[in-house]
């Protein structure tokens, strides 16, 4: 991978995206830090919009609600140049267990998938898995195919960017 | 989008197999025959005959019968949608990923930091 921060941590813990089954995709990476930072990165809205939305992909998180505890919601409102109106992302945490798991739903389309994302410490590093459950192959298909979450400019962006680094 | 979903479905089928993914890589260099892949495999040749077959049908591999000898090489279909998509979800996670990386470790020292304040 092209990487411009040869010396930071990031460049030697590698994220690694695989396509698990059909319905699942997988994402790992460790993190070298304590379980219960990494967790409130993603748990606080004015941390988790400081890395959610990459630099490169042009577009603005307009706002960022977010009410992390089981049963709680959360409605992420984007912008981008591209589009005539903001998109909104939005489900709910169906289970949050503090410094170790969070399963939350994405209710914008009825083929969303639901997310989960454990937290496993060992010596003072955190492992991170995502993953993402489509209700059927047609959905994770889709969300590949035509570029994750229907943002095919994000990913052109970061494409040129990419590209421009290597 | 249908007929897209289709396709990437038989690649990864044909992909999910070690001896046909060794089967691109050869015909990559150079075409050969079913008996040319089956010898070089250590397989029987009906066993290489369903392993062409699957890349065929995925568009991965093209064969041709000339006399009693079937040529096979690289198909048209050309892996690289099937790349593209694993790799965009690379670099958007790789991206994010990086972010949250340096947002942690600035959480980290923060910690730190206070923690010694306080001991002061």
């Amino acid at each position: 991978m092209p990487n411009a921060k040869e010396s930071s941590p990031a460049a030697t813990n590698r994220t690694v995206v695989e396509r698990k089954s059909d319905h699942e995709l997988l994402v790992t990476r460790t993190f070298d830090a304590p379980a219960h930072i990494v967790f409130e990165a993603w748990s606080k809205p004015e941390l988790f919009k400081l890395w959610w939305v990459p630099k490169s992909a042009g577009m603005s998180l307009l706002s960022c609600d977010m009410d992390v505890r089981t049963g709680g919601t959360y409605r992420l409102v984007f912008s981008h140049p591209a589009f005539d109106q903001p998109m909104a992302f939005f489900g709910t945490y169906k289970e949050v267990t503090p410094h170790k798991r969070m399963v939350w739903t994405n209710q914008e389309s009825d083929q969303g998938a639901v997310t989960t994302v454990t937290f496993e410490e060992n010596a003072g590093k955190t492992l991170v898995t995502l993953h993402e459950l489509y209700p059927t192959e047609a959905a994770l298909d889709e969300a590949l195919a035509g570029s994750a979450e229907g943002l095919p400019e994000q990913f052109a962006q970061l494409d040129e960017l990419l590209a421009g680094r290597s | 989008m249908v007929h897209y979903q289709a396709r990437l479905d038989t690649t990864f089928a044909a992909l999910s197999d070690v001896t046909r993914r060794g089967v691109l890589e050869q015909l990559g260099g150079s075409e050969a025959s079913i008996t040319d892949l089956a010898q070089r495999f250590h397989m029987t040749l009906t066993g290489m005959k369903k392993h062409v077959s699957i890349l065929e049908q995925a568009g991965l591999v093209v064969t041709e019968k000339v006399g009693r000898v079937r040529t096979c090489k690289l198909g048209p279909r050309r892996l690289e949608e099937e790349a593209a998509w694993i790799e965009q979800h690379r670099q958007l996670w790789s991206a994010r990923f990086d972010a949250l990386d340096e947002l942690v470790e600035h959480l980290k020292y923060k910690e730190k930091a206070d923690a010694q304040r306080k001991r002061k």
